[in-house]
């Protein structure tokens, strides 16, 4: 299924492949259950903390959220695709965020986002072939006093000159 | 009621609508994509926007979603209101910016609401310059094709799929501009009411996936109004004809039974009718060769062996029409007159039957059943038995949600506050079979067991709701609150409905349905009672009184018959193939009249070609007891003049006649239902079914063709260039022809397709009804059941003790009836033949079974069933001829 | 590196309800001791002894309205839950999704005062009788998770969370819920459906989620920073929260403004509400950066209209910039310098709209990108005749009513005030035939 993420249009299937949750997993979202009134609510929950552990979230791993909330796979799959952060394609190492809203707009980082394009030799929604980066637009990341700003992985980072791009991508093996 | 008022015309409706519903119900067009009548209002198109005033003195206004807004008393709005109708114009405008221009090779063209609604809101001119989006397409089974970019995101597939058929396996995936109806990866959809998305879809992305493989425009098909032939249901169809080939069913609105919805079996099983293999003309089989004869040899022939009347039997059929057994009956004698059922099943069928005679009780319809706020299933499967009870029944459970909305003061229309409101809560449905239903996702609860436990359940049920009724002896625990819950439930309801049937072929269910009915009324409840029968005319036949086939083996074997006339029946499906081989071989003459060529057909010394129901009129009888009539659709002739099909009534009644040198009397349908009328008292209001031949409209006789259709002089070119008369049908107030009335005021069981001026999709039938949700001159067909009898209590049946594997009989939708299973759409969903049994059984998946039963040795693949009762074996219904209730010991697995 | 907080400004408890503890400890207030130093949770304890109706009622009076964006009247809000023994579950959802492109106040909030939202949470659901709460957190906002997380935890070890709290027989669990990123989850009904697991298709109103709400049952969704104005309320009193505006506004308290964009020094400060924007650029930002002059300004987000630097004086209230024809939004302005081209901020500010409509109504699906190719086609010179005259009827096409939520309609503000204060520009990417 595509998602709004240009990086779907690749298409990876994966089906028939078998998928166990670890009990690392299983527990994390069992544990994310106990906190809704309906199990369904912890999907969201679900697919994160696969995505947290695999770094994407496969068919095979929309199915097994199906069958431990207990709702249809069409239904995981409808809320995974709906939302920005779930991704449903492989990822690389590691993923840069570049916040490309107004405020960001307004600080250029159209510069930023062109160099690290350059740089990575790749297009936003693509991952560099050597399995490293992805790079993905995000929404505004609230920091726009600070703009402008990325997100890699857990990092977030403040001012970023295009001169700087590089010695923050170094950062990351 | 309220007083509404629009473009500046007071009207009077019933203030529980929204103002979409209420204006189409007046007659008013107002565009609207999401909004459907039996999914409610969701607000997402905004196509249906008027402008609202506040009161008479506004004039500014603003604008609303009428499917969002009450058609409260004091309501003011205008739909001609220039704003309103260029805002309803942008939304067909933005609407179309994706949607790709392949209306002349799009399925759904010329019945497609986009076009309706595109026309209806003025948008003509392209502005959009700009790419538009694509998107892949899914295979999604025999039944139903999937062209995505067609979508105009209304969401209706969705909520149809899921919320109102309860199918898991259709998503909405994606967001903004990019979201995509489908599977969440290809394959067949699962629902076996997956065709209704034909319907539901406004515009061309799901289509029959059948009528695809052979296109025709809806404008360019004939139709007639009809019953589907697949179950006891009795659904109305509109079968489509063109070129002497049925192209697709249809839905045919009838208000108390199916509405809007059909299951697949009714609406992709018509394969049977276009088979190239069918008996097309008279046949006589000689020394092992099949030839022709003409029509009057038939007759001379048959004639002969059944003048002296002696040594004749008729087999006649619960696939065929009232006229047509009635006929066999008249030509064999009643003494002489059998049907495929054996004695017990026959007895079982009478039971059934004569259990909605109780004093007091309720003959629910569909639309009844879909009202009812507590029921209780007992024995059957009904998806696979009577798909569209169930389809009915998911809809009942709702009236939970229909509760607690109301009592929040929300609106039964507003669909997505409702589903929030009630999240898991339903109304209760408790369900007994032998292994898990399709409808036990929506039941409170759901017991396995053997066929005489489940009555017992039932008989437990009873003595729950009234201690008068016998008390079952070695309940479980479990089994004593089971059945305490539901009787809980069934006395707190106000609409409580029982159900079961025939297809375990268990007496003590049906006594057990009507053991409940009796302790409901005893206080002073009205409970409803519905039994499921197996086929179209189960009933109908029943009330003809035929005998069970035993009786008529017996007399073959004795040497009794010389002459059998079997009517639209296969012997082999009713017998095990030696039984049949033996009786046959004690006759002198076989005569069969089918329109398929069954096993039996096959040996018939004298075959006669029957008609189908698309090429015949007849009366047949529902399971509630309807009698309805469905309409010859087209002549196979006027395309194949070597076609010699006529109506098995006409068939007998010739044959009847011609044996005794008469003239042939009945020349027309009325006749003969005037006749069964007369000569049987239950049948007499048949005649009441439908108008009879001489019905007109404003001295027109209905058209079976749409206005536009086309080809009509070229169609036959190959034949003759000269275009011959189109056919005359004396049976019916039917032409063949587009000439003749086209619109809603014909009578409602005359009514061969959904068309309205500016509405060809089937929202259509939006102008055919009126505010209740009936046809505006009533719901066709008409209820025989009279009440006659007063309910008493049974003893309980006795325990069964195992001994080895009991026989159940399972039917599947797809697999058990016989016409559907000559549809190769059909076939291909039915896949094979298995033996089913529990999954501790020690057998594995798919592993060859022999067992020897009914002194037949059967050899099937093996399914496991995680639900199957213990000490069952399920054998496929339909496919093999093994009594239920039998014991075996498995052979050994292979 | 955080935000540049209150810089430059006399901070007092009496005075900022917001922020005082921040400054006054000198940073973030991240275990639950200090934050008891600094009057932490002597709100719950007061709010414990009076009765549920009363905070309501004292909310009410204080004029607080909702920080969220559409200014509506919380205590009013709070009253249309259903209150008494019969009422059944309710639900609290605290609105943290701050996804409105230039907004970063609640992030603050929630980063460096964790303990207020918590105490003001557990204050409102007393107050409206919600046994479960929800933060309902945007996925991005890592270290407010990580920090809310901490301090919800401390508070339950201290019985300020969790059953029978302080000894009373209110009970009140709180989760935070992390979110997977979509800006139409900020609007409430939306918010409700993503947090049962759904996609995030804003609800039909009514009913409202008062009536019925998060799994059908009443429901308050609320902003932090309307929430963590709570306990400063339930301390001080009513008239208090409204003498905070100092006159400068019939708004009561205080606001977190912000502003960004290229000023000498962006940042956050909490000030009286009704604080003139020219005194957030000139005083507190520093005004322009070197060589920069001002072209327009968003007054608070990204689906507020432009404003121009005439309207500087205007006090940052919801009904004076509603009177000059934006809205204050989040408050959090964002100025456009002289050299941005205003097309191209509109292309941005119209991609976003088009990629974050959640795809239910036509209007906004499929409107929504039209209008920003149309932008773009005139940012590139390949406008044509009619392109301005259209773009003007979607603005009323895509206006408040036409659409299923306030997505679209937000979508274009920014769009009818830039056709209004900059129509030469459009007039410049139509190619003359
Ligand atoms: C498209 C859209 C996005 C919104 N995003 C947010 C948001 O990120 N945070 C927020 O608090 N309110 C947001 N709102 C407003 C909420 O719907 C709601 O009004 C608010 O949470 C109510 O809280 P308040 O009364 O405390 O302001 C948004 C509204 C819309 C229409
Ligand atoms: S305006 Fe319509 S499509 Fe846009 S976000 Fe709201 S509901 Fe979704
Ligand atoms: S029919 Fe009313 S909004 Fe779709």
């Amino acid at each position: 299924m595509s998602t709004d993420n240009p990086q779907s249009k690749m298409i990876v299937t994966d089906r028939g492949e078998a998928f166990v949750f670890s009990d690392e997993e299983r527990r994390a979202i069992e544990q994310a259950m106990h906190h809704y009134e309906d199990a369904r609510a912890a999907t969201i929950d679900a697919l994160k903390i696969v995505q947290k552990s695999r770094r994407w979230v496969s068919d095979a791993a929309i199915a097994a959220i199906g069958r431990i909330l207990g709702i249809a796979a069409a239904e995981v799959d409808g809320v995974a695709t709906f939302y920005n952060r779930i991704y449903r394609q492989p990822v690389g190492r590691h993923v840069i965020l570049v916040c490309d809203s107004i405020g960001c707009h307004l600080l250029g980082y159209e510069q930023v986002y062109a160099r690290m394009q350059e740089l990575l030799g790749i297009k936003p929604g693509q991952t560099t072939a050597d399995d490293r980066f992805t790079l993905l637009p995000v929404v505004c990341l609230g920091a726009c006093d600070r703009a402008p700003v990325l997100l890699i992985d857990e990092d977030t980072h403040y001012k970023v000159t295009p001169e700087g791009v590089e010695a923050i991508l170094e950062q990351y093996l | 009621m309220a007083t509404i008022h629009i473009d500046g015309k007071s009207y009077e409706v019933d203030g529980a609508d929204n103002l979409l519903q209420a204006c189409l119900s007046l007659g008013l067009d107002v565009p609207y994509f999401c909004w459907h009548p039996a999914l409610g209002s969701v607000g997402a198109c905004r196509q249906c926007a008027v402008k609202q005033y506040s009161d008479e003195n506004d004039q500014r206004g603003r604008l609303v979603m009428s499917c969002m807004t009450p058609a409260a008393d004091k309501t003011y709005i205008s739909i001609e209101d220039a704003e309103a109708k260029a805002f309803r114009q942008s939304v067909i405008e933005w609407l179309m910016t994706n949607h790709p221009h392949d209306c002349p090779v799009c399925a759904e063209g010329g019945h497609c609401h986009l076009q309706d609604m595109t026309v209806m809101s003025g948008h003509s001119l392209r502005r959009y310059r700009f790419n538009k989006r694509t998107h892949n397409n899914q295979y999604l089974g025999p039944f139903i094709r999937h062209e995505m970019n067609r979508c105009i995101a209304c969401y209706r597939c969705v909520r149809y799929y899921r919320d109102y058929a309860g199918g898991t396996d259709l998503g909405v995936f994606g967001a903004h501009d990019n979201v995509y109806f489908g599977r969440a990866s290809e394959g067949v959809l699962e629902s076996e009411f997956s065709g209704n998305l034909s319907e539901v879809c406004p515009t061309g992305v799901f289509t029959d996936r059948t009528h695809g493989e052979h296109y025709t425009r809806k404008w360019d098909m004939q139709f007639a109004p009809s019953i589907c032939q697949g179950c006891a249901v009795g659904c109305n169809i509109s079968p489509g004809e063109r070129y002497g080939e049925i192209r697709r069913i249809e839905n045919r609105y009838n208000g108390s039974i199916n509405h809007y919805f059909l299951c697949d079996r009714g609406r992709f099983g018509y394969g049977f009718v276009n088979r190239s293999d069918r008996p097309r003309a008279p046949s006589w089989l000689q020394g092992g060769q099949r030839s022709p004869l003409s029509l009057d040899a038939a007759l001379d022939l048959v004639g002969g062996w059944v003048r002296s009347r002696q040594r004749i039997a008729g087999l006649g059929s619960a696939r065929a029409s009232l006229e047509s057994n009635f006929s066999l009956r008249t030509l064999v004698g009643a003494e002489r007159f059998f049907q495929g059922l054996s004695r017990d099943e026959l007895n079982l069928h009478r039971q059934a039957i004569d259990s909605l005679r109780l004093e007091g009780v309720q003959l629910p319809s569909l639309a009844d059943m879909e009202a009812c706020d507590a029921v209780f299933v007992l024995g059957e499967d009904l998806t696979q038995t009577a798909p569209r009870v169930a389809l009915a029944l998911r809809q009942s459970v709702k009236n939970e949600a229909l509760k607690q909305a109301a009592a929040r003061k929300v609106p039964a229309w507003n669909a997505e506050p409702l589903k929030n409101i009630a999240q898991h809560a339903l109304s209760p449905l408790h369900l007994t079979m032998v292994q898990a239903t399709r409808l036990d996702d929506v039941a409170a609860s759901v017991y396995c067991a053997t066929p005489e436990a489940q009555a017992r359940l039932g008989f437990a049920v009873a003595h729950a709701i009234d201690a008068q009724a016998p008390a079952v002896s070695d309940l479980s625990a479990e089994e004593s609150a089971w059945a305490a819950r539901i009787a809980a439930d069934l006395m707190a309801a106000a609409r409580p409905l029982v159900i079961s049937g025939v297809s375990l072929a268990c007496a003590a269910l049906v006594d057990a349905s009507e053991q409940i009915i009796c302790a409901l009324l005893r206080q002073g409840r009205q409970p409803a009672l519905a039994q499921v029968l197996p086929e179209v005319n189960s009933a109908g036949l029943s009330m003809l009184d035929a005998a069970a086939v035993e009786a008529l083996e017996q007399l073959c074997l004795a040497g009794e018959i010389d002459t059998l006339v079997v009517l639209e029946a296969d012997l082999y499906r009713m017998l095990p193939e030696a039984r049949v081989a033996a009786m046959l071989a004690k006759i002198q003459h076989l005569v069969v009249l089918d329109h398929q060529m069954t096993a039996t057909a096959e040996r018939a010394d004298v075959l006669l070609s029957a008609a189908s129901f698309a090429e015949a009129d007849g009366t047949v009888v529902s399971m509630e007891g309807r009698a309805q009539r469905y309409f010859q659709v087209y002549d196979s002739s006027y395309y194949r003049p070597q076609d010699c099909l006529r109506e098995s009534w006409r068939w007998l009644h010739a044959i009847d006649q011609v044996s005794q040198g008469r003239q042939v009397q009945w020349t027309h349908l009325d006749q003969v239902t005037a006749e069964i009328a007369a000569s049987c008292t239950a049948l007499s209001a048949i005649v009441e079914a439908a108008p009879d031949a001489r019905y007109r409209i404003a001295g027109l006789k209905v058209a079976r063709e749409p206005r536009r259709y086309s080809g009509r002089t070229a169609m036959r070119a190959n034949i003759s260039v000269h275009e011959p008369r189109q056919p005359v049908d004396h049976d019916s107030a039917l032409t063949f022809s587009m000439e003749g009335y086209v619109g809603p005021q014909e009578s409602s069981a005359l009514i061969p397709f959904a068309w309205s001026p500016g509405w060809n999709s089937p929202q259509a039938w939006n102008k055919f009804k009126d505010e209740n949700g009936s046809l505006r001159q009533g719901d066709p067909g008409v209820r025989l059941f009279s009440a006659g009898r007063r309910a008493d209590y049974k003893p309980v049946p006795p325990v069964v003790p195992a001994a080895g594997l009991r026989t159940v009989p399972l039917y599947e939708i797809f697999g058990s009836d016989e016409l559907s299973l000559r549809s190769p759409v059909i076939a291909d969903r039915a896949g094979a033949a298995c033996v089913t049994l529990p999954a501790d059984s020690g057998h594995a998946e798919g592993s060859m079974l022999e067992i020897s039963v009914d002194g037949q040795l059967l050899s099937l693949p093996v399914r496991l069933s995680t639900s199957l009762a213990k000490d069952c074996i399920g054998l496929p219904a339909g496919r093999v001829k093994v009594a239920a209730g039998r014991h075996v010991d498995l052979g050994k697995g292979r | 590196m955080s935000s540049l907080i209150n810089a430059g400004l006399q901070v007092r408890r009496e005075t900022h309800p917001l922020t005082w503890r921040y400054n006054a400890h000198g940073g973030a207030v991240l275990d639950l001791a200090t934050y008891e130093s600094l009057d932490g949770f002597q709100a719950l304890r007061k709010s414990l002894d009076l009765a549920p109706q009363d905070l309501q009622a004292t909310v009410k009076n204080a004029n607080l309205r909702g920080r969220g964006g559409a200014g509506f009247p919380t205590g009013v809000k709070w009253s249309l839950i259903p209150m008494g023994a019969d009422s059944g579950r309710k639900y609290l959802i605290c609105n943290a999704d701050e996804m409105e492109p230039g907004t970063f106040k609640d992030r603050m909030l929630m980063e460096e005062l964790p303990f207020q939202l918590v105490e003001a949470m557990v204050v409102t659901a007393y107050a409206i009788g919600a046994q479960v709460g929800y933060i309902f957190l945007r996925g991005e906002y890592l270290l407010a998770a990580e920090r809310l997380n901490a301090a919800i935890a401390q508070a339950r070890a201290a019985n300020y969370l969790g059953e029978r709290i302080l000894g009373s027989d209110f009970s009140f669990q709180l989760y935070v819920h992390e979110g997977a990123g979509r800006y139409i989850c900020g609007e409430e009904t939306a918010l409700i459906n993503c947090l049962e697991g759904r996609r995030a298709n804003p609800r039909t109103k009514p009913p409202f989620p008062q009536q019925a709400g998060a799994w059908g049952r009443p429901t308050i969704v609320n902003n932090v920073e309307t929430l963590v104005n709570v306990p400063g309320i339930i301390l001080h009193g009513a008239d208090w929260f409204r003498s905070l505006s100092q006159g400068r506004s019939s708004d009561a308290g205080s606001k977190l403004y912000g502003v960004s964009g290229r000023a000498q020094r962006t940042g956050l400060w909490e000030l009286p509400i009704g604080t003139t924007a020219r005194e957030l650029l000139e005083t507190h930002a520093g005004g322009m950066q070197e060589g920069l002059s001002l072209q327009a300004w968003l007054p608070g987000g990204a689906s507020t209209d432009f404003l121009l630097p005439e309207h500087l004086d205007l006090a940052m209230d919801y009904d004076t910039i509603a009177k000059a024809g934006s809205r204050m939004g989040t408050g959090l302005i964002m100025v456009v310098d002289d050299q941005q081209d205003m097309l191209k901020v509109l292309s941005n500010l119209m991609m976003f709209m088009a990629r974050e409509s959640c795809g239910w109504c036509t209007p906004c699906r499929d409107g929504l990108p039209w209008v920003r190719k149309v932008v773009d086609a005139l940012l590139a010179g390949e406008g044509q005749a009619g392109d301005i005259e259209w773009l003007r009827g979607m603005t009323r096409n895509l206006g408040p009513g036409k659409t299923f939520c306030a997505h679209a309609p937000g979508a274009m503000e920014p769009l009818q005030s830039a056709l209004k204060f900059f129509p030469k520009r459009f007039e410049q990417g139509i190619t003359p035939v």
